[in-house]
């Protein structure tokens, strides 16, 4: 089966290299490889799948547009199958063999690190789409998720509020690994300088995969009766939130008790869930699919068409957006300007050339990619969670916020540089 | 025509609103949510019956107004408080069981501004549980009164409660700065708490048995391959998986059918049977080459269990697929105020109950397994006297597929199904037999209860990620210890 696969895939690397040579000669019309390096297998598929399909759609789109500059996009699909080692090997394979002048990939945090330093060696170019816990400014990275800032401050201040329900006790739940460890030691100090206890604050991880919640929820309901009200803060990844959210509805944790914000959960990780017994726990990101704009209409039609045509499983039936593929498209769309700016493919002009690019966003704002500092200026949104798996926006910033990848609230991160380190600082 | 109709409800919705003080319904759909959680209160004192509906629709984010229909945006908060409300309105219901509903429903606790109406409701009640319900409501908003004699009437009456909320109310008020409060505050919360410790317990225990029975399926198969014939199955987690799988295919032939919700009786021998199938055909294929070679069968089964991984994800797809729960299986039973038993649970509690009854049974009292039993005890004996020892392999290594098969129904329910469902799976189970003592079924019964209860104990201590490694070494010293596991069989059967 394999070596069948293998040799029927040489035979078409073959073709479309004779095609690639006689259309160079003939049609004129040039190619560009762009690699695409998300977990199509494992415990992240449930996430990661559908943002390798919208980086698919925004290619398509643009080819159809006639390319960039001239050149057709021709897609490198991976998959590192939620194996974090792996995420190198084939950042190194699309970076070394396939050339791919930028890679769209990367959901968990340990994913990007791990292919952090072979895009920094390499000199390559990543565009990661997702929120996530800061500490980072990479010069080969473009992060189009959002930074603490972004999402879990607001979250957490918009739960002390009084229209949040005016918690005092927390409760930050999370996967064992980099993104929640850092995310709840950021929370921690933040709830610290507002006057929070640590007897009011209780940690909690579990492994990746973890798929039995009881004793985690029986633990949260004697920690909420111990006085005060309570709010739950979950960075809880990948496919262990369908148990999590299951167990919450059939243990009957009404969110009108105990809220759970959540910042990795979104339309398509609910999808499969009964979401009635789920009514009110929130989510907090830059994008909802319910966000009324027309900007959003055009582009969640789009999405169901091309589901459709596709056959993409589930989505063909009941097509979903979700934050994370709104960052996917938008970068896909910002990378396309800036080469277009700089009018070359070679990283070091095209990253000079996406400071400062906007993009009108699915979710009506027009964000921007901030001159210095390699993140995007986004809208916060907070949603609640609606019987029919969408959300409800109960809260939002008034415009975009400039994002702040060295939170304040981690000590040290006053004196680092709003900006990336280049090749020639390191060595001084 | 429809016009007209349009017309007609819009005039007759509408007049049912003016009813209502229209002012009030005007400023549900503010902007303001202090302006709504205010109006809602005023909506209730007037203890108007219409107002249920207005607070209904607004709940579902649009409310009619002169006909037209206007978006209320509904957060937490707001949705807290038309619940309250609307528990408070049907206080007055002739109905017993909606007042007793009600009343339960606000033993979490009310706002002030309900006081006054459910001081009211609690006069004109007659029957006591209900009363008694609508005197801890009462209590609880009393606790934050002015009056300090109320204030401590109030400690007093939450002392008697078990619901977790009391207890949440007396911590509060445990800290307050008048002595005579504090004292009594804290004699009641000692009271309440002792009466919640049971509940967590329970809860806990509840937990441990869960996951034994999730073990217990999931092992139970390995027991008779494994424990009984010797052979060391690394695929068998994949044969759950093949379970999960089957009752995902069971589903969605069910699906847009008016008995979705008794799919799981088809699934149940549809699982136990495709797995059997696969179990015999392995067996008939690759492992019957194999008896008495356990390094050779190891890398075999671990080689088919790739295979069918990769086989699952060609066919259905590297994704996790999903299994909806039927409606009785959602949902949970409130057995104590602080423990709610989740029916999924509870279901795959009985059913791996009935499993093990009828693997014991299948043992012990019929021809089959009185033929397992003596090829497992002596195999050249049992060739002598005229067992088809060949033939009862392949049947008994069928036999624990097909459990393994009821497993993967059963995990389906409770977990993601996906193609590594398995991988996740198969060192638990083997934890489970090697424990409880290999060849024999008994031991594994109690050795996946036992492992159960560690880890929901060890988790409750000290977080899901250490309570694994804790158990882990658990088993490494006490295999060292003692290598035959919990139930060694004694005397002379055991094979060389």
């Amino acid at each position: 089966m394999k070596r069948r696969s293998f040799v029927r895939a040489l035979a078409l690397a073959a073709s479309i290299a004779a095609i690639g040579t006689s259309s160079a000669t003939f049609a004129q019309q040039k190619t560009v490889k762009v690699g695409i390096l998300h977990s199509l297998s494992g415990t992240m598929a449930i996430s990661e799948t559908v943002l390798k399909d919208t980086a698919l759609m925004a290619i398509e789109e643009i080819n159809a547009q006639g390319g960039v500059m001239g050149h057709k996009i021709e897609p490198v699909v991976v998959d590192p199958a939620s194996n974090w080692p792996l995420f190198a090997e084939k950042a190194r394979q699309l970076l070394t063999q396939d050339k791919a002048a930028v890679v769209f990939g990367c959901w968990t945090s340990v994913s990007r690190k791990s292919v952090l330093p072979v895009f920094e060696e390499l000199n390559g170019l990543l565009f990661y789409p997702v929120q996530y816990e800061g500490e980072e400014i990479s010069k080969n990275v473009f992060y189009t998720g959002a930074a603490p800032n972004q999402q879990a401050i607001p979250a957490v201040e918009y739960l002390m509020s009084k229209d949040g329900g005016a918690a005092k006790r927390w409760v930050l739940l999370g996967t064992d690994y980099v993104y929640p460890r850092t995310t709840n030691k950021i929370l921690r100090a933040f709830l610290k300088s507002k006057g929070v206890a640590d007897s009011d604050i209780m940690e909690e991880y579990t492994p990746f995969g973890h798929s039995d919640y009881q004793t985690i929820i029986a633990k949260i309901k004697r920690f909420s009766a111990e006085g005060k009200k309570t709010a739950v803060v979950s960075t809880i990844n990948g496919d262990s939130n369908v148990p999590f959210y299951k167990e919450l509805g059939n243990q009957g944790l009404k969110a009108t008790d105990v809220p759970v914000v959540a910042f990795s959960v979104g339309e398509e990780e609910l999808r499969g869930v009964d979401t009635k017994p789920l009514v009110g726990h929130l989510a907090a990101w830059n994008y909802f699919m319910s966000i009324k704009a027309p900007a959003n209409d055009a582009w969640t039609k789009k999405w169901a068409t091309y589901a459709k045509t596709k056959n993409i499983a589930g989505h063909k039936d009941k097509p979903l957006t979700n934050d994370p593929m709104e960052a996917t498209y938008i970068g896909v769309y910002m990378w396309k300007q800036a080469v277009e700016k700089a009018k070359s493919f070679e990283v070091d002009k095209v990253r000079v050339a996406m400071y400062g690019q906007t993009f009108t966003a699915p979710s009506g704002i027009t964000s921007t990619m901030d001159a210095k500092n390699h993140h995007l200026h986004k809208a916060v949104f907070i949603g609640e969670v609606k019987a029919d798996g969408q959300f409800n926006v109960v809260w939002k910033t008034k415009g975009p916020v400039k994002a702040q990848p060295w939170s304040p609230f981690i000590p040290g991160n006053d004196k680092k540089k709003d900006e990336p380190a280049l090749m020639a600082d390191k060595k001084g | 025509m429809r016009a007209r109709a349009a017309l007609v409800a819009a005039l007759f919705l509408s007049t049912g609103a003016w009813a209502l003080d229209r002012a009030q319904v005007e400023k549900l759909a503010s902007d303001d949510n202090d302006e709504k959680i205010a109006a809602i209160a005023a909506l209730v004192a007037e203890g108007d019956p219409k107002a249920a509906d207005v607070l209904k629709q607004a709940a579902e984010g649009e409310i009619e107004l002169d006909g037209k229909k206007v978006e209320v945006v509904v957060n937490n908060r707001v949705r807290g408080r038309i619940a309250e409300a609307l528990s408070v309105l049907k206080l007055l219901s002739e109905d017993r069981n909606e007042r007793l509903s009600a009343a339960k429903a606000l033993s979490g606790g009310a706002d002030a501004a309900m006081l006054p109406l459910i001081l009211k409701a609690k006069e004109k009640e007659a029957d006591a549980e209900i009363k008694a319900l609508l005197e801890m409501t009462a209590a609880g908003v009393q606790i934050k009164s002015e009056d300090k004699a109320m204030r401590l009437a109030a400690i007093r009456t939450l002392g008697e409660s078990a619901n977790p909320n009391a207890r949440a109310l007396l911590t509060e008020a445990a800290a307050d700065a008048d002595e005579e409060i504090k004292l009594e505050a804290r004699r009641s919360l000692s009271a309440v708490e002792s009466r919640l410790v049971w509940g967590e317990w329970l809860g806990l225990a509840f937990a441990g048995v869960s996951l034994g029975s999730i073990l217990l399926l999931a092992a139970l198969g390995l027991a008779i391959t494994y424990g009984l014939m010797g052979v060391i199955n690394m695929a068998h987690g994949e044969l759950i998986m093949i379970g999960a799988y089957t009752t995902y295919v069971v589903q969605n032939l069910f699906r847009g059918s008016g008995f979705f919700d008794w799919y799981l009786l088809a699934a149940i021998p549809a699982a136990f049977m495709v797995s059997a199938a696969v179990g015999m055909l392995l067996e008939r294929s690759v492992i019957r080459w194999l008896y008495g070679r356990p390094l050779e069968t190891l890398l075999a089964t671990w080689g088919i269990s790739l295979v069918l991984i990769q086989a699952v994800r060609t066919l259905f797809g590297a994704q996790n697929v999903q299994v909806e729960n039927p409606a009785f299986m959602s949902g949970g039973v409130q057995v104590l105020a602080n423990v709610v038993l989740p029916w999924s649970r509870i279901w795959i509690i009985a059913f791996a109950c009935l499993v093990l009854l009828q693997v014991y049974f299948l043992l012990t009292r019929t021809r089959l397994g009185l033929y397992i039993r003596g090829v497992t005890q002596n195999r050249d004996m049992a060739a002598c006297v005229g067992v088809p020892t060949a033939r009862i392999d392949t049947w008994a290594f069928g036999l624990g597929s097909g459990i393994a098969g009821l497993a993967g129904c059963a995990l389906s329910q409770l977990g993601n199904v996906g193609p590594d469902l398995g991988q996740g799976y198969i060192v638990d189970s083997f934890l489970v037999v090697v424990f409880g003592g290999v060849g024999q079924l008994a031991g594994t019964v109690y050795a996946a209860l036992t492992l159960g209860f560690a880890n929901k104990l060890l988790e409750s201590w000290s977080g899901a990620v250490l309570a694994k490694i804790a158990l882990l070494v658990f088993i490494i010293i006490f295999i060292q210890r003692r290598p035959q596991g919990l139930f060694a069989l004694k005397g002379r059967a055991v094979e060389a």
